[in-house]
């Protein structure tokens, strides 16, 4: 196991045995615009090496991925899950954008397991933010009943969503990283690449402590949130490795790809779903992709999708 | 010294509602207010501000009794359906009346 998921279990167990351990709210918020602009950054750099129409058909390959991945959540979450509307929507959306901290640590994963993998790959993390979101309000918006089938406001959503954090930091280095190209960030090397690794095993104590907190938010949301915290990441790491082999993608490419579509996000989301879905119940969808998709993945799932990856490239 | 009456008038809730107050009590005709990051508990559960989706504010307004009493009114019948809130009012006394 990595160290790095080693710091995640130790803010877990403090939090568990009740310590008194907690990390400043500004350090967290600088950890985090780290991570994302670092990922962005280290994604830009590689990105422009590679002609736009190699990257352009993965890209919007990677983008259907996402629109897709809700719409599969949705009817197990409203139909065996028995959730309103709302809440199966939330919960869908959730699972359909993605984690940048469990890419952050698939990243560390894959570097260590020296397989090649596209470098570029922080794009698809910036691309698959945003479409689960999108799809997730429209389907409670469409599917809603009387009163609460209400007209969504897309000027202020696209505000939210597009110019949410991680999205601003995400494409912000993108762009920057691509711009500036190998020597112009050279000189930035040790604060966003050398350190990367220290402040993620940092970030992750912290996270560890956050999600261990939505435990009591398990007990509220039942077994069957349970369950499916942890089976859609696997059914959907199946989907992200089978589309990543199927549009070229190297090993490390594949197990990359698989993870994102196994990741639930926790912090786009959960800000967007609150605005534009004040209806559904967040206890739900963040204990499900907080409390229990990110630890599993983290733990369990990284080594998995990656032996799937393994499959599909024999 | 002349002073003034007015009410002070505290709104408790989610982080995620802060531009949408802020609109309102302006459109309420409010001339200002203050916003601190808070953490806390109730019948809810607790928000501890560890992390994006957990944070909470508490924005104090003060303003003339009749506006005060508007915002509150507007404020729990948009928001409160969804949101954790706690509202209260308090009686304070200015300095400067003309700037609340």
């Amino acid at each position: 196991m990595d160290p790095v998921v080693l710091f995640f279990l130790l803010g877990v167990i403090a939090r568990l045995l009740k310590s008194d351990l907690k990390l400043p709210d500004a350090l967290y918020e600088t950890l985090s615009i780290y991570l994302l602009l670092a990922i962005g950054l280290k994604g830009g750099v590689e990105l422009a090496k590679h002609p736009v129409a190699m990257v352009a058909p993965q890209a919007i390959a990677v983008i259907a991925m996402g629109l897709v991945l809700p719409l599969l959540a949705y009817p197990v979450l409203r139909f065996l899950g028995k959730f309103n509307t709302f809440d199966s929507a939330a919960i869908a959306a959730h699972y359909g954008s993605v984690s940048v901290v469990t890419f952050a640590v698939g990243l560390a994963f894959v570097i260590k397991q020296g397989v090649a993998f596209e470098e570029y790959m922080p794009l698809f993390v910036a691309l698959l933010e945003v479409p689960g979101i999108v799809v997730g309000i429209l389907l409670a918006r469409t599917l809603a009943q009387g009163s609460a089938r209400k007209k969504i406001h897309w000027g202020a959503l696209a505000h939210e969503i597009f110019l949410g954090k991680s999205v601003v930091l995400l494409v912000g280095g993108l762009l920057i990283g691509s711009f500036a190209g190998p020597q112009g960030i050279d000189p930035m090397r040790g604060l966003f690449f050398d350190l990367f690794k220290g402040v993620l095993a940092l970030f992750l104590l912290e996270m560890g402590l956050v999600a261990a907190s939505r435990v009591t938010d398990l007990k509220r949301a039942g077994p069957f949130l349970i369950v499916f915290g942890i089976v859609t990441p696997v059914v959907f790491s199946m989907i992200g490795a089978a589309l990543g082999r199927l549009i070229g993608l190297s090993l490390g490419g594949t197990t990359l790809l698989a993870i994102l579509a196994a990741s639930a996000s926790y912090i786009a989301a959960p800000a967007a779903l609150r605005i534009a879905l004040p209806e559904a119940n967040p206890t739900l969808s963040i204990g499900a992709a907080l409390g229990i998709t990110f630890p599993f993945n983290l733990t369990l799932g990284i080594p998995l999708y990656f032996e799937i990856a393994k499959r599909l490239h024999f | 010294m002349q002073t003034h009456p007015k009410k002070l008038l505290v709104i408790i809730g989610e982080s995620a509602l802060e531009k949408f107050l802020v609109r309102d009590i302006k459109q309420f005709g409010a001339h200002g207010y203050t916003i601190a990051d808070v953490r806390g508990g109730g019948t809810h559960g607790t928000r501890e501000a560890v992390w994006e989706g957990d944070r909470s504010i508490r924005m104090e307004v003060i303003c003339d009794e009749a506006v005060a009493k508007k915002i509150a009114e507007y404020v729990l019948s948009v928001y409160a359906i969804n949101f954790s809130l706690s509202l209260y009012f308090g009686d304070v006394t200015v300095i400067r009346g003309d700037k609340f």
